[in-house]
């Protein structure tokens, strides 16, 4: 099967995925021109986390002066990777800012002052990549920081370390996205570069075959990448016709080898690997020349610049600086759009301080005139006519005006039954649909709701086990209780009925005891709250009384504390709660300075609510404790 | 000036429900031109109070409902309904006629159901239906072709016959219909079903004057237009072409095989092409998007039940045209096919979801 | 001519017997096993165990309007709860009490430690055992076994417990693109 498969590969007839658009490509506003190098903005604003996974550790804190290339957190745990200083400075902040992602949402960022000097710290080139072994090279990889620079930002690293045989490498060179041509550029001016990452990637691998997809609007970028694997049998550079969606990753592995990838399972299942073509990039600047992922091309472009061009942009720029380099001009109307990522799959950007990130690889800023659909105010969405123009460009062979009648409905039952999360948001459908309608923001939501329906019902049964325990173990221990109340009644009835001085003295105490209750009782008007449960743990603790406090201005305060708690709690008219403070509670409380003010101020207010509340001055005893580490609990 | 959020994809190809509706009113001209050039104006004036009706009626019931009138009322869509219905009544019935079954089509069909892209049965189709069987006498009242008519029908003729149903000479249009010879004239379908009712040959009752010298006099143009209509359609991409070729596929192998098995009672093939409403209904309503099938394979499906109804209504049922019936009936199936020819999600095997 | 009557009868009445006694067969043998309604109601309750619907957790409610009681008494699952056991039960959909929270933003308690005095009566109260401590030790709330049921808030002693709303993350954000803050250029 598989000889079959390179037999068609060499003769260039490749397979088809269903569906598909042909987008005005608007390359040529970018592809003309080499890539940018841009002076140092003077601050940039690196997020912690850049990838799919979670965020690492800080290594630094504010202050701090770091060099270009510097790790500033370390990777916890495999699904991370860390981010480097993308050039020298001092770490003016770190702190929540607005990050490159769709929802507008702030995270933790650092902020860097750059002072200038672009000053490396200490690398080590290694000359032959084949002198080290497989977990070096990885590893070398992981603390790079790199992660997919296609768009999705999966950790590396973990690609790489698959076990299973690869049948195929393939490198996605597609860039089938409109406007963008970041990568077409990269490979035009670094092929070298590319290859030998590639080889790296082979050595690491040893897949059966490697596959560079690339669309056949990139000419110059095809006859670089011929010409450098021109004496390399194993890398095969397939040319594609061009068509969007082909650069997803579903599509791309259709188009290339003729197998589906099954739904929810991943691409290594069936031996197959796919790496963006700047990855590749990335590797051979971290395991020949030692550089991290500091930097990465990005694609500006869009009508409403005065020079869209590719820039070298460090991670961490923030977008205005970008589009004040390429000479942004704002229109008269009053709406500004600037969209990161390509015009079918990128998202709005709200605020300019977003910073370029390790998966941002372009910059759009239409004029009105260029995409119309963009600056529209109002929705002009209507009806749905089914006329089905949507499924026939589908490349997951969905049906879009289905899943947009059952998202309008809620009906996620038969959401899931049609399907919907083999939806790969690439916008098709909506960008073809007469009637307007925003399908994929449907989808979008809908994906939501459904995901997080499913984390809820999780978190309902585990409440619901958890309360049916709860109530299994409170009917154990009312039992045990009153077995145990039971007993101890009998042993003292039967030793107060012997007339021993032990008994009498028993007799006298509880008799004593028993008088002072009641005069407590006589003296305040308490209703009694039935202490429910945990009697057994409180009767422990029933006997402590100690001394008052020695300080006297702390006895003031902690009245004034509980009287302004029951000021408050005599105006909840609506619950009516029984507090019962009498001498069987034992607490411990910690004053601290700022209870000063606050009890200061509500001493006032207690005070005016002293004829409604009985200000029994019980002599609620404190013991005052440091901390936690005292006596063990016992239940 | 604020940064403009919006969701993606922020491109489109600027395409339009209502261009779409366009485009097909566009392609139903010339079949309208040749039905006026054979049979008068007659059908010029229904379209014309259909498409008033439909207007006011439209609406009347977006405001009713409360929504938002300017787009939905000028989108074509109710426009496009009543040209359809139009077309399809007899020449000089009765101007209440069109009212009728333009307000059937539009208030109940359509926007009961919902309105615009919820309605379950084509509401022309649906509307003639109902005009068919509520007032049998005036909708089989088919005005002869122009140059078989024994008295001259222009314009003012017609306006007059359809609003007080005489002519200004005083004919009624049971007298319109009535040959030199004192035969009441019928539609091509109709002559040789009775024809061959009455025990005479298909090529016997071909000589009527009524078939002319191909398959039917006038009826045979229309549908030739339309046809030339509905393939400007495909080409545009504006309606998808399973629909109309397997209908007429479907309808070509049942008369087809009806002919080879006893061609003295079968018309041929191409009769069956060319006469009724076959063409208009195969390219015009049985593609209507909103009550047909959602996916190609239900669409083949759809378009070769159609065929095989028409066939069968024609031959064994009671009407000379079976197209309405035929098409309603597939309205009907259509949720139920779309429920089994759901495409194969990429991804999951066949027939599994 | 009475005959004809009586055959008449005696037709349609043998055939009715038999219909009837080959449904009745068919509804014994081909019986389908159902949960019975109280778990189908508890499974569509929230499970916050919180007690604003005056029963003391969500089974018992669930009992409860299986005998008759209204089902728009369930605050924490709000209007879509509502309109799912009306559905189940073949009922109208009401609208929810009057006199529950207003604001239905999913909460978690947290306690603020300068002022807890360690009295476990918010672990007492709390019907999921979410919070963890003891006599004398410092009380924490266990955030992801919190309902946010409110049952602890009053308890407390010196009101250090609060309900907080549970903050929008990246992976919790529901794609609502009218809220996102938009900075203006001016």
């Amino acid at each position: 099967m598989m000889k079959s498969i390179i037999e068609r590969i060499s003769q260039g007839k490749f397979w088809q995925f269903h569906g598909g658009i042909h987008p005005p490509e608007q390359k040529k506003l970018t592809s003309e021109k080499p890539i940018r190098n841009i002076a140092l903005p003077k601050q940039l604003i690196l997020p912690l986390q850049q990838h799919i996974g979670s965020q690492g550790e800080l290594l630094v804190t504010v202050g701090d002066k770091i060099l270009k290339g510097q790790p500033l957190t370390k990777s916890l745990n495999p699904m991370s990777v860390p981010v480097h200083a993308p050039t020298s400075g001092i770490i003016s902040a770190i702190k929540k800012s607005v990050i490159a992602h769709p929802s507008g949402l702030s995270e933790l960022c650092i902020f860097i002052d750059v002072d200038g000097n672009d000053s490396w710290i200490k690398r080590e080139i290694c000359n032959d990549f084949k002198t080290l072994d497989k977990e070096t090279i990885i590893n070398k990889i992981a603390s790079a920081g790199i992660a997919g620079m296609g768009g999705a930002g999966f950790p590396t690293h973990i690609k790489l370390s698959a076990k299973p045989e690869i049948n195929f490498l393939i490198i996605n060179a597609a860039e089938c996205e409109p406007y963008i041509t970041a990568d077409d550029l990269l490979i035009r001016e670094q092929s070298e570069a590319i290859i030998d990452g590639i080889k790296i990637l082979d050595h690491l691998l040893t897949p059966a075959f490697i596959l560079i997809g690339i669309e056949d609007n990139k000419p110059e970028a095809i006859k670089a990448l011929q010409e450098a694997t021109r004496n390399i049998e194993k890398i095969k550079v397939c040319i594609l016709p061009t068509k969007y969606p082909t650069g997803g990753e579903k599509q791309l592995i259709k188009v290339l080898t003729g197998k589906e990838i099954k739904s929810g399972s991943l691409p290594i299942n069936s031996g197959i690997i796919v790496q963006n073509i700047a990855t590749c990039f990335a590797i051979t600047d971290a395991v020949i020349h030692d550089i991290p992922l500091i930097r990465r091309v990005v694609t500006v472009s869009g009508k409403s610049l005065g020079k869209p061009q590719n820039i070298w942009a460090l991670l961490g720029t923030p977008i205005s600086y970008l589009l004040k380099q390429c000479d942004h001009t704002h229109e008269n109307n009053n709406k500004l759009v600037v969209v990161m990522g390509g015009p079918l799959m990128g998202f709005s950007i709200s605020n300019a301080q977003v910073p370029i990130i390790k998966t941002s690889n372009c910059i759009l800023a239409p004029s009105a005139i260029e995409m119309p659909s963009a600056f529209s105010g109002k929705s002009n969405e209507v009806e749905c006519i089914r006329c089905g123009q949507c499924s026939d460009v589908c490349p997951s062979q969905l049906m879009p005006q289905e899943l947009q009648w059952s998202a309008k409905a809620k009906d996620y039952d038969q959401l899931n039954k049609l399907n919907l999360f083999d939806c790969i948001d690439c916008g098709a459908c909506a960008y073809v649909c007469p009637s307007q309608i925003p399908l994929v923001e449907y989808y979008r939501i809908a994906k939501a709701e459904i995901r997080q329906q499913q984390l809820f019902d999780v978190k309902s049964e585990k409440a619901k086990t958890r309360f049916e325990a709860r109530k299994i173990r409170l009917e154990k221990d009312k039992t045990a209780r009153i077995e145990k109340h039971k007993k101890a009644a009998e042993a003292r009835k039967a030793a107060m009925n012997n007339s021993t001085p032990e008994a009498n003295g028993a007799k006298s105490a509880v008799a004593a005891a028993l008088a002072r209750v009641k005069a407590k009782k006589a003296a305040s008007n308490n209703q009694k709250k039935s202490i429910s449960n945990k009697e057994q743990h409180e009767s422990n603790d029933q006997n402590h009384e100690s001394s008052l406090k020695s300080n006297d201005n702390r006895k003031a305060k902690i009245s004034a504390t509980i009287a302004k708690v029951k000021a408050k709690k005599a105006q909840e008219a609506s619950i009516s709660k029984e507090v019962e403070l009498n001498d069987s509670v034992t607490s411990t409380l910690k004053i601290t300075d700022d209870k000063k003010v606050r009890i200061a101020a509500t001493i006032a207010k207690a005070k005016a609510k002293e004829k409604e509340i009985d200000n029994k001055e019980e002599k609620v005893t404190f013991k005052s404790s440091s901390k936690n580490n005292q006596q063990k609990e016992s239940t | 000036m604020a940064f403009w959020i919006a969701s993606s994809p922020h491109n489109h190809n600027l395409n339009e429900t209502s261009a779409l509706m366009r485009l097909v009113i566009y392609a139903a001209l010339p079949g309208i031109l040749v039905q006026w050039y054979f049979f008068g104006w007659g059908n010029i004036i229904h379209i014309s109070l259909a498409i008033i009706t439909a207007l006011v009626c439209e609406f009347t019931v977006l405001a009713l409902r409360q929504k938002k009138i300017q787009p939905q009322l000028l989108d074509g869509s109710a426009i496009l309904t009543a040209i359809l219905l139009g077309i399809c009544l007899p020449a000089l019935a009765p101007w209440w006629i069109s009212v009728i079954g333009t307000i059937f089509a539009i208030v109940i069909v359509k926007q009961l159901y919902g309105g615009l892209g919820h309605n379950l049965f084509n509401p022309a189709m649906a509307g003639y239906v109902m005009l068919l069987i509520s007032f049998p006498l005036q909708m089989t009242s088919w005005q002869p072709p122009l140059s078989l008519m024994p008295m001259n029908v222009d314009f003012f003729h017609a306006i007059s016959t359809i609003f007080t149903g005489f002519t200004p000479d005083g004919y009624s249009v049971e007298q319109l219909r009535t040959s030199a010879d004192g035969f009441t004239m019928a539609t091509p379908l109709d002559t040789l079903k009775t024809d061959l009712f009455l025990g005479l040959t298909v090529s016997e009752s071909m000589t009527s004057p009524v078939f002319g010298d191909h398959f039917a006099v006038g009826w045979e143009w229309v549908n030739f237009a339309f046809l030339a209509g509905g393939l400007f359609l495909i080409i545009k991409k504006c309606i998808a072409w399973q629909t109309p070729v397997s209908f007429l596929f479907s309808l070509f192998i049942c008369s087809f095989i009806a002919y080879t098995i006893n061609p003295d009672n079968s018309a041929s093939t191409m009769f069956h092409w060319f006469s009724g409403a076959c063409m208009l209904g195969a390219f015009f309503i049985l593609t209507d998007p909103v009550s047909g099938a959602a996916s190609a394979k239900g669409r083949l499906i759809i378009g070769a039940l159609a065929g095989l109804l028409v066939y069968l209504i024609r031959e064994f049922g009671g009407y000379p045209d079976g197209v309405a019936f035929a098409i309603l009936l597939c309205n009907m199936t259509a949720p139920l096919i779309d429920q089994f020819t759901r495409p194969r999600t990429y991804g999951h095997k066949r027939g599994e979801t | 001519m009475i005959i004809n009557i009586i055959i008449a009868i005696l037709v349609l009445g043998s055939i009715s017997v038999l219909f009837g006694a080959l449904l009745g067969y068919a509804a014994v043998r081909f019986k389908v096993e159902t949960d019975p309604i109280v778990d189908q109601l508890d499974s569509i309750l929230p499970q916050t165990q919180c007690g604003q619907c005056g029963y003391p957790g969500c089974k018992p409610y669930a009992q409860a309007i299986a005998n008759g009681e209204s089902i728009n008494k369930c605050a924490p699952g709000g209007e879509d709860t509502i309109k799912k056991i009306a559905s189940l039960l073949g009922v109208e959909v009401e609208d929810l009490d009057e006199n529950h929270e207003k604001d239905n933003r999913p909460k978690v308690a947290f306690i603020i430690e300068d002022d807890c005095i360690g009295c476990t009566k918010c672990i007492q109260a709390c019907p999921v055992d979410a919070i963890l401590g003891a006599a004398k030790q410092m009380h924490t709330i266990i955030i992801d076994e919190c309902t946010g049921c409110d049952l602890c808030v009053a308890p407390c002693p010196v009101d250090c417990i609060e309900m907080r709303i549970i903050p929008e993350t990246i992976q919790n954000w529901q794609w609502d693109l009218s809220k996102i803050p938009v900075k203006s250029l001016d």
